[in-house]
């Protein structure tokens, strides 16, 4: 399993250029994951984009581990239309500062997906152009895709399943 | 020298021609486009947060109503994320079925894609015929699944149910009269004039620009990246078929137009293949602890309703981890992340949709242009709003 991981041709690259900032490398199912610090996630990104061909930003997630440190993982899902192969990039991102770079220096295609990120789970992107909510209205109270935001409103008491 | 002043455009919610409930604020020299906000949210539903806290098998029904004109192939992308997680392996004449049918569905979001284009434009003939050609593809739909649009027929690990007996007549006779349908388009639109004026040179994009903006599907096919998931990246047995994949030149309108009637054809090529490649056989893999029992079991015997039971209330675990499945739906690369943290329920469950991120590029495609042109570009776009906001 570890073995398609070192194998991967990002997995490589990174580990010559970037070994001091990647905190893991994962395989399942396949599919490859490196975890990286968040300070370098720019300076990773452009590698990938102009070293290794990874041109297109195909999407910027984040995912909220309520009650562990750090809190938040964003997620970077890169891939190359001339070696048709993806990978997976995460940086933790803990609660006390929720920011970090904006990828929108390399990508276009990140302005809409970090305006979502920063709208649904509160992360700041420093360097986004025009950093506002999307998705919900402007003057919205909360992040309602972190896990403590009550699955109905603001307000409520926590969703118990249903009760039919 | 004249002065001028620059006037803001309100485009929307409610309008026509933005295909839903997608604002624009537009601000205009004169005519000419200068700057386009778009505002959206407007059809949120929060599927996102909904799915953390439903079953698997819970989850499917809300994966239909995001690209609404598309159902099957969102379901498809679902199932094939779940599956993957899972690491279970689905019956041949499954995937067959599921190829007919998202290939299907392609005809028929593109059938709308081009009666609305067209509509837009001022070609009103063509809506109708279009429409008329969709309800075949409607009523087999409802056939197979009793619902029009809203179809919930795939099933984590295969079908909810085999095809009825006469569905693969109808498809035969889906194929057999679309091309001459296709025809009739291409006979009204591909050489007509005032089509060609409104569409060549519109909306142009390189192909450079339309990568770095994320632009996936037939978008970006016709600025000439040839790149397709079905062929590059296979699922469900793609890699079967013998199909072309279009690429357009000149990366504007009507390039896109030309890639998306290819495009067209081709689908029915998959399925006059798929159709002859399609063998007797089990529907569902072979995984209870996944897979709700077939209904004479849960009817006649305690053991198949216990089981039945089970899966409906608590559902089924998924083991630990994550995966991106994408597929080559008819907007563009739909893709789904799910995280799994072993429970059954998805801990996130996130939906990369391809129409949200071909927007942004709305103004790279719409600046300079015409007012008028802009509702050609939201045409090519082919946006659906159920989709951009969730």
């Amino acid at each position: 399993m570890t073995n398609m991981a070192e194998n991967n041709r990002a997995v490589i690259g990174l580990k010559g250029k970037f070994a001091s900032s990647l905190l893991e490398i994962k395989e399942f199912r396949g599919e490859v994951t490196v975890t990286v610090k968040k300070e370098d996630i720019i300076a990773i990104c452009k590698y990938l984009k102009e070293e290794l061909g990874y041109n297109m930003l195909t999407d910027v997630t984040a995912v909220d581990y309520y009650g562990k440190a750090p809190r938040f993982m964003l997620v970077y899902n890169l891939y190359s239309i001339p070696a048709k192969d993806r990978i997976r990039i995460k940086a933790p991102v803990d609660e006390s500062d929720t920011s970090i770079a904006s990828a929108t220096c390399l990508w276009n295609s990140a302005n809409f997906l970090e305006r979502e990120v920063f709208d649904l789970f509160g992360i700041n992107f420093t360097g986004h152009p025009d950093q506002r909510r999307i998705l919900m209205a402007d003057d919205w109270v909360g992040h309602p895709l972190r896990k403590d935001y009550p699955l109905q409103g603001p307000d409520r008491e926590p969703y118990k399943g249903r009760l039919s | 020298m004249a002065s001028t002043e620059i006037m803001t455009v309100n485009m929307g919610p409610q309008h026509p021609s933005t295909h839903g409930v997608l604002r624009l604020v537009v601000e205009l020299d004169g005519e000419v486009i200068q700057k386009i906000t778009p505002h959206i949210g407007y059809l949120h539903r929060g599927v996102e947060k909904l799915s953390e806290h439903r079953t698997y098998h819970q989850v499917l029904p809300l994966t239909d109503r995001l690209d609404y004109l598309a159902p099957m192939s969102n379901n498809l992308g679902y199932v094939l994320a779940v599956e993957k997680l899972l690491g279970i392996e689905i019956p041949e004449r499954a995937q067959t079925v599921r190829v007919i049918l998202t290939e299907l569905t392609r005809l028929k979001s593109h059938l709308v894609w081009i009666a609305c284009h067209a509509l837009d434009i001022g070609a009103m003939t063509v809506f109708i015929y279009a429409f008329r050609e969709r309800e075949k593809v409607m009523q087999l739909y409802e056939k197979i699944s009793g619902a029009r649009m809203t179809s919930s027929y795939f099933r984590v690990g295969g079908l909810s149910a085999d095809v009825y007996d006469g569905f693969e007549k109808d498809v035969q006779e889906i194929i057999d009269t679309f091309p001459g349908h296709f025809d009739t388009y291409e006979g009204l639109l591909t050489k007509n004039t005032i089509w060609m004026q409104r569409t060549i040179g519109n909306g142009v994009i390189s192909a450079e620009d339309a990568i770095n903006y994320g632009i996936t599907g037939p978008a970006l096919r016709g600025s000439g990246v040839d790149w397709d998931l079905r062929r590059d990246n296979p699922y469900s047995g793609y890699e079967k078929y013998n199909f072309q994949v279009p690429v357009g030149k000149n990366c504007d309108t009507y390039d896109r137009y030309k890639v998306r009637l290819v495009e067209m054809r081709e689908a029915v090529k998959i399925i006059k293949q798929a159709l002859d490649s399609l063998k007797p056989g089990p529907v569902l893999a072979d995984a209870p602890q996944v897979c709700y029992p077939p209904k004479e079991e849960v009817y006649n015997t305690i053991e198949g309703l216990i089981h039945h039971f089970k899966i409906a209330s608590e559902g089924f675990p998924v083991p630990e981890g994550e995966v991106y499945q994408s597929v080559e739906n008819p907007k563009g690369e739909l893709g789904y992340y799910i995280v799994s943290d072993g429970g059954t329920k998805p801990y996130r469950m996130r939906i990369r949709p391809p129409s949200f991120v071909n927007l942004g590029a709305i103004e790279k495609m719409a600046k300079g242009a015409m007012i008028a042109d802009l509702v050609a570009v939201i045409g090519t776009l082919d946006i659906v709003l159920g989709e951009i906001d969730r």
